[in-house]
């Protein structure tokens, strides 16, 4: 089965064409990595897909269940309410800025949700997140609050939080954009490591070698389409001129 | 008049502006936020009326709103006042002016939330009352505390204002002993008095500051 299904998004911000036309989809288990320039619009199609924006044409739907409906002339028609909320439930997004909240602990920011929205039990929860903690390597932080922790141990914390919620497929969006190359190590490290549990992932990244390595299949986007796409093997081997120029940059640098 | 008597009767003031200073806070704090709601609505004409209320509220003196409120049912609808209708005046109009300054002041905060806030919180299914009322509010009362002292500590000084419709308060009751005295003294234990209330505001705000600065 389809865990994420996006058939012909579009997206305009005014007179600006940020998506023209994007359609993807993502199976069980299966990381999928986003690359492209800045202004690609990859943020874009990640908070469309996260329903943090709202797009304008297409489709969106989680394991066959519709959030957004494309009507008359591909126009997207959103589900009601109570229906994208059951909808929202199927994904989880960690933020390029971690966005933990501050005034919460660090056990606090992982159990909060799953007791207060899902409902479930406090004990349960606890026990739940101190595994995701030592899973992360924070097992000594749960009391501590985010601002006594480094950019790493943040984006940790704010993958344990997306986590604790069972999400079907979790997004990334640049997630060690933020992060200096000693931390961002730990990060990848950390998804790397879900890959081999098949999480089903999507991932804005910048890191070429990471995407080459964790991903099953890569996106290529540029001005708004999928440039170029396929393995990792399949894209880094293209002659799609774009393409080459965009990595080309990146060996340079 | 000796001393303890002039005293006894400022001591009496004192408690009916005390008075005055806590029901205001407890009704213009709440009333204040929901002002902000409006203010801040989607709904153009509830922006705009509250926009207009607080406009009004800033623009003309306290001291003035305390006469309409308590002069205005008389002379606009011919609705005799009562004498304890007096005390009730001055908490309204306090009230009033107080809930559209601590609207702004709560607008101020909420609107320096960053955006992913918001968006970490819908991402992990919170509703918009628990997003407002677990994430948003803690944060923004941190962060209006200091613009919230100042407020608190003019509404020290403000309740003499309440002398204007002969509302028997520190003030009111410093100035009847001081001109049937002859006196400087009832001015000079009004203002002592009002250093001392303000240097205990200011005292227990910046307890409640230092409190919350578990975080950042």
């Amino acid at each position: 089965m389809n865990y994420l299904e996006i058939s012909h998004i579009k997206k305009s911000f005014g007179d600006l064409e940020v998506l023209k036309d994007i359609s993807l989809t993502v199976k069980k288990g299966e990381v999928l990595a986003i690359i492209g320039p800045s202004g690609s619009g990859k943020s874009t199609l990640l908070r469309c897909a996260t329903l943090l924006e709202t797009m304008d044409c297409g489709s969106l739907s989680y394991l066959g269940e519709e959030a957004v409906k494309a009507g008359e002339g591909g126009k997207s028609i959103y589900a009601s309410p109570s229906e994208l909320k059951k909808i929202r439930r199927n994904f989880g997004l960690v933020f390029q800025n971690f966005n933990l909240f501050p005034h919460y602990s660090v056990l606090k920011n992982i159990i909060d949700a799953p007791i207060r929205v899902q409902k479930r039990k406090k004990e349960e929860a606890i026990k739940e997140a101190r595994e995701l903690l030592a899973k992360m390597g924070l097992s000594d932080k749960e009391s501590y609050y985010p601002f006594q922790l480094s950019g790493g141990q943040q984006q940790r914390v704010s993958i344990a939080r997306a986590l604790a919620l069972h999400p079907n497929v979790l997004f990334f969006d640049e997630p060690t954009s933020a992060l200096d190359p000693e931390l961002t190590g730990e990060i990848l490290k950390v998804i790397k490591d879900l890959a081999a549990e098949h999480m089903t992932m999507v991932i804005v990244t910048h890191e070429m070698n990471f995407a080459r390595n964790v991903a099953d299949h890569i996106i290529f986007m540029d001005q708004g389409v999928i440039a170029e796409q396929g393995t990792p093997e399949e894209l880094f081997g293209s002659d799609n001129p774009r393409m080459k120029e965009f990595l080309g940059k990146f060996n340079e640098v | 008049m000796n001393f303890s008597t002039m005293l006894s009767q400022l001591g009496n003031g004192m408690v009916t502006t005390i008075t005055i200073f806590g029901l205001t806070l407890l009704f213009s704090l709440p009333l204040g936020l929901g002002i902000t709601f409006l203010r801040m609505s989607k709904n153009g004409v509830l922006r705009n009326i509250a926009k207009f209320y607080i406009s009004v509220m800033r623009g003309t003196p306290l001291m003035l709103q305390l006469m309409v409120v308590y002069f205005g049912p008389y002379y606009l609808f011919g609705i005799p006042i009562s004498r304890s209708y007096r005390y009730i005046a001055v908490i309204i109009g306090f009230v009033l002016n107080y809930a559209a300054y601590f609207a702004e002041i709560y607008r101020s905060g909420i609107e320096s939330m960053p955006a992913g806030q918001y968006e970490a919180a819908q991402l992990l299914g919170y509703n918009k009352v628990q997003t407002f009322f677990l994430i948003i509010l803690p944060q923004v009362i941190k962060r209006i505390l200091p613009s919230v002292t100042n407020e608190v500590i003019t509404l020290v000084k403000d309740t003499s204002l309440a002398f204007v419709i002969s509302v028997s308060e520190m003030f009111t009751v410093a100035k009847a002993i001081a001109s049937s005295q002859t006196s400087m003294m009832p001015y000079v234990a009004a203002g002592i008095f009002y250093y001392v209330f303000n240097f205990l505001v200011a005292t227990i705000m910046e307890y409640i500051e230092k409190k919350l600065n578990y975080y950042r």
